[in-house]
């Protein structure tokens, strides 16, 4: 069972909550998707630090565990105030931290990040950095005390799915022992198996589901994608390869003499 | 049979006006000291039923579609029949593919049948997807404009007294306060609005920008003034608009139109919209308790057909036809 700094997690599907068309259709795609973790922007979610407070019961109410994002947070600063705010309202010391270096590809700034999450850790937070394919910088955000690390695999809310493969799965081979969460960029639930398939831990979505013309469905193919990538990563998949290999069992050939 | 309505909104309004023309005596309680500043005040008057439908449910537009006529019958001239245009910047017309997925009653235009709609914007957009069967009005001259017909109908109002208890004359109490009324469910869903003024661009129908992040729509009102909305927040706090907001609506306005970087911001405003977790409005009835609630941002659009079931509850005139038109959906 996959554990999240000593929490054991059923679900490998972490979903959004932003962006569906009500709140009673989010339940219902949380609930279709069987995901047991959600993430809450306290920003948007939760203006001047306080809850929207039917919106706030309505999550607590579907039983998940919540992890606090600091979304649209653009410097360490912002980035640090926002994790302390979330512990004060969502009652959790698990932050997945944010910090956005370009407004327009929301590309993490990664040097922002590493800082941010020195700090973070050294105040007792459990960070889920949200960060780019960068090997080095993974590396580096594990020093400073991050025990999961949550690589993009495109832009979000891009739908591109995995742009870099190779990066995805050098990141897994050099920290097999690290929780890994692809978060953003996945578009539809093959993108999800594809990650999956290449042993990655869990995949986290939002604007996939949210903005899909039925959510509850869409939430349903997305567990079951992620179910099915990671069963094909447990029973060991087969490498390409270059050149045809005969399938039928081959007991004896028919002689034309 | 008198009735007594608590707010005067959008709800509060249409169902007196529904009911003094049905021959109800009815007095408004409002605790304001005007119409001016509520919910209603800030909202954007778009009837597009079609283009809700993107994230709303059915309802929506089975409900909403024949608000323009009740509208257009209660208040002659402040309608606008002139459809909804929907356009999206040139690298986010994924965006209008997704959008035209998931709405009907539209023609796909281009370059140049867009121009021919709003000449302001030729050259500006390549495709965009005209809602023919939309309207628009100015909410604030519709509030008012009700207000004044009611009060010639003998519609008494008295403001300011909010929190009084109103007198036990009347057979029913109404209560049309949105977020001021608690019931289990509501939730407040914070939007934000600017206003800006400018003579450089004219648009004769509201026009909705498409946007991965921050859609928007600009509808544009007399004297040179487009009502740029509107944020959708998970919070009931009200307040000033944040200047993160101020930024983003600015900028899509910005990207319909350059020469509204030039304009004067000459308004912002926030309110907060009553809603149920299906964004959904109800009416209901516990004795000669009646409340309606929960319209969303769709205040305009559905204040009618809810103002329309509660007379029919009050007044019990449930006919076969709107019994017809319920089995149907």
């Amino acid at each position: 069972m996959l554990k999240l700094y000593d929490i054991e997690v059923s679900s490998r599907l972490l979903l959004g909550t932003a962006l569906y068309p009500s709140p009673a259709i989010m339940a219902e795609a949380i609930g279709a998707s069987g995901a047991d973790i959600v993430t809450v922007s306290l920003r948007r979610e939760a203006s001047g630090g306080k809850t929207g407070g039917q919106f706030w019961s309505l999550i607590q109410s579907l039983g998940v565990r919540v992890l606090p994002n600091t979304a649209g947070c653009h410097s360490v600063k912002e980035a640090v105030t926002t994790a302390r705010m979330a512990r004060e309202v969502f009652g959790t010391s698990w932050i997945k931290l944010e910090v956005i270096g370009n407004h327009d590809t929301l590309q993490p700034d990664v040097f922002g990040l590493i800082e941010a999450a020195k700090i973070l850790a050294a105040e007792g937070f459990e960070v889920f950095p949200y960060t780019t394919d960068d090997l080095v910088v993974a590396g580096r955000l594990l020093d400073a005390g991050c025990k999961v690390l949550m690589p993009w695999c495109a832009p979000i809310g891009s739908a591109r799915g995995p742009q870099n493969l190779d990066a995805l799965r050098s990141l897994r081979g050099h920290f097999p022992d690290v929780p890994l969460i692809v978060d953003a960029g996945i578009g539809r639930p093959s993108h999800a198996a594809t990650v999956m398939e290449l042993g990655y831990d869990a995949v986290l979505l939002n604007t996939a589901v949210a903005k899909a013309g039925d959510p509850v469905a869409m939430a349903a193919a997305f567990g079951k994608a992620v179910d099915a990538g990671r069963q094909a990563f447990l029973a060991g998949p087969l490498e390409p390869r270059d050149m045809a290999v005969p399938s039928t069992p081959v007991i004896g050939m028919a002689a034309f003499s | 049979m008198k009735v007594l309505i608590r707010g005067a909104g959008v709800a509060g309004l249409t169902l007196a006006f529904e009911l003094a023309t049905r021959g109800a005596s009815v007095t408004m309680v409002e605790k304001r000291r005007q119409v001016a500043g509520n919910a209603s005040w800030q909202a954007g008057g778009m009837l597009a039923p079609w283009c809700e439908r993107e994230s709303a449910e059915e309802a929506v537009l089975s409900l909403g579609r024949s608000a323009p006529d009740w509208w257009s019958a209660a208040l002659p001239g402040h309608v606008m029949r002139n459809g909804t245009l929907v356009v999206a910047p040139a690298r986010d017309v994924a965006e209008l593919d997704r959008f035209g997925r998931c709405t009907s009653g539209f023609r796909e235009l281009d370059a140049e049948t867009i121009a021919a709609l709003e000449p302001d914007l030729e050259g500006r957009f390549g495709r965009a997807l005209f809602f023919t069967e939309e309207a628009h009005l100015d909410p604030r001259k519709a509030l008012l404009g009700l207000q004044e017909k009611l009060v010639r109908m003998g519609v008494r109002f008295e403001f300011g007294y909010g929190s009084v208890q109103a007198p036990g004359r009347a057979d029913v109490e109404a209560d049309c306060t949105g977020m001021a009324d608690a019931r289990p469910g509501l939730r407040g869903v914070r939007g934000e609005m600017l206003v800006l003024r400018t003579s450089e661009v004219s648009l004769a129908r509201p026009v909705r920008l498409l946007h991965p992040r921050v859609p928007v729509y600009v509808v544009p009102r007399s004297g040179n003034l487009f009502m740029v909305g509107a944020t959708m927040i998970e919070s009931d706090v009200g307040g000033s608009i944040t200047a993160r907001s101020v930024m983003e609506l600015l900028n899509a306005a910005y990207a319909l139109h350059p020469a509204f970087g030039e304009a004067e911001l000459v308004e912002t405003g926030v309110g907060v919209r009553p809603a149920f977790a299906d964004n959904l409005p109800r009416v209901e009835r516990n004795g000669k308790d009646i409340r309606i609630n929960g319209l969303y941002r769709h205040g305009f659009l559905l204040a009618p057909a809810m103002a329309r079931q509660a007379a029919d509850m009050i007044l019990g005139q449930e006919t076969k036809k709107e019994r017809a038109h319920e089995a149907h959906h």
